[in-house]
């Protein structure tokens, strides 16, 4: 069970007010990613739920139950750390069994669950190492492990990959995924990194400046953005807005379409425009096509081998049932 | 910074600092050496010469001997436990955030700027004198006879003054060593469900271990040679009962004029020394290698 409720959750640091008042609730077995940018408060809400920071109000219960004031280890929840805090005197076979050590757990019984926990996360062979003889890629399954033996009711991972690099990354976050499916425990996964939060999600949760920008599942999100700043924050390259007279022509005060929505031709098209850089990542291609009149550059997606070049004048045609539109408030029309 | 050259090179530029050390401290072990096998007192200069082991001989048959090794012991052990102990403490009250922490860690580092022989005086003068001191009239105030401290327990005072002035310093590298000990451990241990003690016993003693190694090796070295507390507080007694090698090396040379019994003594103390620093790097050297 790890069924999570907030209500009325509010941060102060001081004067300043890190977390307005939020609501939130997270189903049990749910894989719920926060992003946001840098300083939005992603971890804070997290060390909230997990007790490591005290509520200014509001309530958190978990199962039902509260437990605004009960301190972390009561609440069942495990956390895994951005820089892994691993106990680095202990070999990694009794850093995965602190906690059960914690627990007043029977040695034998320690040992079983030390022991699967090794083998799902491959860490059989590195029992006896310490963290300081072990990769980044390795420590970070040893914190997981760390997580696992205490079958929580919830995990909690604080930017978990940040430390890795891009090939580990990817592999991680399918183990991670994989994890949750074989687990089926409530996840809640703090990233601003949006690729993890669109292929690892069940549900995102978009947070700016400490407020939830929107909730819902990662098509959702990439299709019906509620506003301006979810329209540019989900999606790779971000969405492009125009505004002005070519918005109007829509009934609105800013008009989005994304990069992968905008037709290309060399002749023919609504909209003219130069091509400036263009990234050929093999199976795409990304242009930058300046001079629109429309906004400072628009960026478009092409297949992977298209004959366009630097300062070739194209024609751009957007796909009219993507286009999303936003009032001058920036929210969706 | 292992090429050929750069080895050489840094041969050659640390040569003369070992030269120097080796001079600095070869030739006064040897002239030590070299003395304890001399008749050589100052009170009788015209007999001099080889006299084998016989300042040896003397030496150790003093009576003061074995107590003077026992006292030593003992000092070197009770400042360690009290300034580590006493320091881990401290460090982890002045790391939590209160309020005046500025003013409270000044206060706690000031003993160490106090020099030896006037704390050594003002603890025997204004807290231990049994008819006048602190202790004394705080005794009466509570209907308690007061209690002669360096009279009835002169090792035990000795070592609280020496312990008063080495706690400054074990508590500074105490702190700094738990001021570096990563939060985000702490809070994974919390959420692993260890409680304030356990916290310490597994987290914060195992991160400061290596400091602690660092504060007893340090203070061991100074401790083995502690002889100005003893000179203005007790003068090694009543009767032996504070004398320590150095103390009994310090009588012979100074207030005997027996040089040679005081070399063979200084010898005896090297020994002794080293027989502490290998028992020492034996026990929690390994500490130091991470
Ligand atoms: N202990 C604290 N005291 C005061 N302000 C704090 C404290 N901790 C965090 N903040 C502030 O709260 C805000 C949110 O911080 P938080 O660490 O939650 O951001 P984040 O979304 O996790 O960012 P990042 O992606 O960079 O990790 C920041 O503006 C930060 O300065
Ligand atoms: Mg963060």
């Amino acid at each position: 069970m790890g069924q999570i409720t907030l209500s009325g959750v509010t941060k102060r640091f001081g004067e300043t007010e890190v977390i307005p008042p939020l609501d939130l609730n997270i189903e049990d077995g749910e894989f719920v990613v926060f992003v946001g940018p840098s300083g939005c408060g992603k971890s804070t809400l997290l060390r909230l739920i997990a007790g490591l920071e005290d509520t200014t109000a509001g309530h958190i219960s978990i199962d039902g139950k509260d437990a605004t004031g009960l301190p972390p280890a009561k609440r069942g929840l495990a956390m895994v750390f951005q820089s892994y805090a691993l106990y680095p005197h202990m070999t990694v076979r009794k850093n995965i069994a602190f906690p059960l050590r914690m627990a007043g757990m029977a040695k034998d019984e320690q040992d079983r669950r030390v022991e699967a926990a090794a083998k799902v996360l491959n860490l059989t062979s590195y029992l006896d190492r310490r963290p300081g003889q072990l990769s980044g890629g390795q420590r970070q399954r040893v914190a997981i492990g760390r997580a696992i033996v205490r079958e929580p009711a919830a995990f909690l991972f604080d930017e978990p990959l940040s430390n890795l690099d891009a090939a580990l990354r990817v592999g991680m976050r399918l183990e991670i995924s994989e994890l949750h499916e074989r687990l089926k425990t409530t996840m809640i996964y703090v990233t601003h990194d949006q690729v993890e939060a669109m292929t690892m999600a069940d549900k995102i949760v978009v947070l700016n400046a400490g407020r939830i920008e929107q909730v819902g599942s990662p098509l959702e999100l990439y299709r019906t953005p509620r506003n301006l700043f979810v329209a540019g924050f989900i999606g790779s390259p971000r969405m492009n807005l125009i505004s002005g007279p070519e918005a109007a022509r829509f009934d609105a005060h800013t008009i989005g379409i994304r990069p992968e929505h905008i037709g290309v031709h060399p002749t023919l098209g609504d909209w003219r425009g130069v091509v400036g850089v263009s990234e050929h990542l093999g199976s795409d291609t990304f242009f930058h096509v300046h001079e629109t009149g429309l906004a400072e550059s628009l960026t478009v997606r092409a297949g992977g081998e298209v004959p366009i070049r630097h300062g070739d004048t194209v024609f751009l045609t957007p796909d009219a049932s993507k286009i999303h539109r936003f009032d001058q408030n920036g929210l969706r029309l | 910074m292992s090429t050929q050259a750069s080895r050489s090179a840094a041969r050659l530029m640390l040569s003369p600092a070992v030269l120097i050390l080796l001079v600095w401290m070869i030739v006064p072990l040897v002239l030590t050496l070299w003395f304890s096998f001399q008749r050589y007192n100052l009170l009788t200069p015209d007999r001099s010469g080889f006299i084998g082991f016989a300042n040896y001989a003397e030496f150790v048959t003093s009576p003061a001997f074995w107590l003077a090794i026992l006292n030593t012991l003992l000092l070197v052990l009770g400042v360690l436990v009290i300034t580590v102990v006493g320091g881990i403490l401290i460090a982890l009250l002045i790391d939590q955030p209160l309020w005046g922490q500025g003013i409270v860690r000044i206060l706690v580092i000031s003993p160490f700027f106090i020099m030896p022989p006037v704390a050594a005086l003002i603890w025997k003068n204004m807290f231990f004198n049994p008819s006048n001191g602190l202790f004394a009239e705080a005794a009466k105030a509570i209907g308690m006879r007061p209690f002669d401290f360096l009279g009835q327990a002169p090792l035990a005072s000795i070592i609280l003054i020496v312990a008063w002035q080495w706690l400054p310093f074990a508590t500074l590298i105490l702190l700094t060593a738990l001021q570096s000990l990563d939060s985000e451990r702490l809070e994974a241990a919390e959420m692993d469900g260890a409680n304030a003690w356990n916290r310490f016993r597994f987290i914060m003693v195992p991160h400061l271990a290596r400091a602690i190694t660092v504060v007893v090796l340090i203070q061991t070295i100074f401790l083995l040679g502690i002889l100005v507390e003893i000179l203005v507080t007790t003068n090694g007694g009543p009767g032996n009962q504070s004398t320590t090698l150095t103390y009994l090396v310090y009588q012979e040379a100074i207030l005997s004029s027996d040089v040679g019994a005081a070399a063979a003594g200084g010898v005896v103390a090297v020994i002794l020394a080293n027989i502490v620093a290998v028992f020492l790097m034996r026990a929690i050297g390994n500490n130091l290698d991470s």
